[in-house]
């Protein structure tokens, strides 16, 4: 659709940008503001310049979980995506089977994040879940709260368990908006299943997988309540994330200047790969 | 009221040249509004995204700087101004 | 047909493997304490209402629940009266900034909310809001409203703008037009707008506990204090878990019909 090019439309974004800035510009200036001071108390502060982010930069246990956050996301990102296509593609098409899978598969969505972390905390637990009762039976020696990779592998599961009906559903929403004549033209020339995924649904659903890949790139890169609640981000610190990191140094260890720097170059850090992002979507959309 | 957000002059330095900076490209885009077209970066941008690029290597640049090495952040930032001329004018 | 059969099984284990941990948390509501941690039972040998009874009898609980759906509700409310009329603009109109201001928007979902979280808590603690309902309602408009303006926006642009010409020929004013013609063709759109902002603001935790102490404390802060005494008291934490489900149950209920469109964000 052609837009008409007329700049009184910004007094219908104005609400819309006064409440954002509000609470999104004022909370960044004050960030920016901790970051090059040290802040003992209310008036009792000393300006450091860029002390604090030299430190954070330099700081390894910053690293780690920033490596940690990126392998994270990477292995989300790599089980989700293709799994929510498959179980898209497995879905009824429409009437009451389908509307019921929706609302079923929907469900773990709906699910306070707290919530999500208790539920597995039980359902992981050796002597009273059965999850990992189960394994434990199997004869694998399985303790989530003892055993690094055990602990991995679980907030993992956990995270699969509680995003791909996301990527289901977008997919399934995408899968619906292909004409039926694209399937028969397809049957007409005998094409294979797998050649009719490839070629037909695929391509339609480049732009849905560009919004499931973003939301679930950037919501896994804040993951916070859910391994806290599980695992408490233990053992040791190999289930850390980078929010629980920056959680702990600014509310736990009221270490203000330093928390500031981290979330500044955390900010940065996902703003530049949301731009990315968001500018192969316009391209995506462009090419449409 | 805004004690809490203890307020520094760097900082409000910092913010003010990028108002300054969103001013004057708004003003010049009322002026001469400029359309899209593609310089050397590989899609095609418009004036404002070339500013959002720039603005964004160069907060890249600085934290650089500070991570491999000792020298003082001047460089860094002459070194981001110059990336964001070239930027706007050849991007 | 055969085809038809084994895709049929195949959504049907997806679906119980999905379900079996929120079943679990079903089975351990109804159990008494002594039986949970006596050893594993498929189901509640001795069958009873005693950890609802406790949450719903305990003000500290109940409250719990009754904050989290006050802020929720202003949240849902507040995102949808200043979406519409932005994700209207976006959709209809060039005007100076437009792309810039729309990435702008879209960062501020993606910011992860640990980055605001202290300078949210001064903030609110300055103007005086801290521990109300409104604090979170709108804290949660900085994840929420840009959201909700990119779905509305995807729907908007559906809608072919003859209408609006039409509308203006017949003599609309233009809160006329968007009121009486407009908003009720994107019905499907804006439940799911409200649908979406429910969600999130609903299983969001970090910011609602921060901004909160007593008078305006969610369910899941409730809860994670639970955890925090000795002696964790399972069932009665099963059973407002089990409790904290329903809301998004009845909600997508309601708008079942539109969430399979809504979820491409109205942009297949």
């Amino acid at each position: 659709m052609n837009k008409i090019p007329d700049n009184r439309a910004w007094w219908l974004v104005l609400p819309v940008f006064l409440l954002v800035a509000f609470s999104a510009l004022i909370p960044l200036m004050t960030v920016v503001n901790y970051s090059v001071q040290d802040i003992f108390g209310p008036g009792q502060a000393y300006y450091v310049g860029t002390e604090w982010f030299k430190e954070v930069l330099a700081d390894e246990r910053l690293r780690d979980s920033l490596v940690r956050q990126f392998v994270f996301s990477g292995f989300v990102l790599l089980i989700q995506i293709p799994l929510g296509i498959g179980v898209a593609l497995m879905m009824p098409k429409s009437g009451i089977k389908g509307s019921l899978c929706l609302i079923l598969i929907a469900i773990p969505l709906l699910i306070p994040w707290n919530v999500v972390g208790t539920i597995w905390q039980i359902f992981a637990r050796g002597d009273i879940g059965l999850f990992g009762w189960g394994i434990n039976q199997l004869g694998i020696d399985y303790n989530y709260t003892g055993d690094t990779l055990d602990a991995w592998l679980t907030v993992l599961l956990m995270d699969v368990w509680h995003w791909t009906p996301l990527v289901a559903l977008l997919c399934y929403s995408g899968l619906r908006a292909i004409p039926e004549a694209f399937y028969q033209a397809a049957e007409i020339d005998r094409a294979s299943k797998w050649a009719v995924f490839r070629y037909i649904q695929l391509p339609r659903l480049k732009s849905v997988l560009i919004i499931a890949v973003l939301l679930r790139f950037m919501d896994s890169f804040m993951i916070y309540i859910e391994p806290f609640v599980l695992t408490g981000g233990g053992p040791g610190s190999s289930t850390t994330f980078l929010s629980q990191t920056l959680t702990t140094m600014a509310i736990g260890q009221f270490d203000l200047g330093r928390a500031a720097a981290f979330s500044l170059i955390y900010f940065l850090i996902v703003l530049l790969i949301s731009w990315l992002f968001f500018t192969a979507i316009t391209h995506a959309d462009k090419e449409k | 009221m805004i004690a809490w957000m203890n307020w520094t002059p760097t900082v409000i330095v910092f913010f003010a040249v990028i108002a300054a900076i969103l001013t004057v490209m708004t003003v010049y885009e009322i002026v001469s509004p400029c359309t899209e077209r593609k310089g050397f970066l590989p899609i095609e941008t418009t004036r404002g995204d070339r500013l959002f690029i720039g603005l964004l290597s160069a907060a890249y640049i600085h934290l650089t700087f500070l991570a491999v090495s000792d020298v003082t952040l001047w460089v860094a930032l002459a070194v981001s101004v110059a990336w964001l001329l070239v930027l706007l004018r050849w991007g | 047909m055969r085809q038809t059969r084994s895709k049929n099984i195949g959504i049907t284990i997806y679906i119980l493997l999905l379900l079996t941990p929120v079943y679990w948390l079903l089975n351990m509501s109804f159990k008494t304490s002594r039986e949970i941690l006596g050893g594993l039972t498929l189901w509640p040998q001795n069958f009873t209402f005693d950890n609802y009874v406790v949450i719903f009898t305990d003000p500290s609980w109940y409250n719990g629940y009754l904050n989290s759906m006050a802020y929720v509700s202003i949240n849902v409310v507040i995102t949808l009266l200043v979406a519409l009329p932005a994700a209207y603009a976006f959709s209809r109109y060039k005007f100076l900034g437009d792309k810039h201001l729309f990435f702008w928007l879209l960062s501020n979902r993606m910011a992860p909310p640990a980055v605001f979280l202290l300078p949210f808590f001064q903030l609110y603690s300055s103007i005086g809001l801290f521990d109300t309902h409104i604090a979170v309602a709108l804290a949660h408009c900085l994840f929420n409203v840009p959201l909700a303006v990119w779905i509305l926006e995807g729907f908007m642009k559906g809608v072919p703008r003859e209408y609006d010409e039409m509308a203006y020929i017949d003599g609309y004013s233009f809160p006329r037009f968007f009121i009486k013609v407009f908003l009720p063709m994107i019905r499907s759109g804006i439940g799911v707008t409200a649908f979406f902002a429910f969600m999130f603001s609903w299983v969001e935790l970090l910011l609602a506990r921060t901004l909160t102490s007593v008078d305006a404390q969610p369910i899941g802060a409730i809860m994670t204090r639970t955890i925090g005494a000795s002696g964790i008291d399972w069932g009665v934490l099963a059973a407002a878990g089990v409790l904290t489900i329903i809301p998004g149950l009845l909600v997508i209920w309601f708008v079942r019909n539109h969430v399979a469109k809504g979820f491409a964000l109205g942009r297949v």
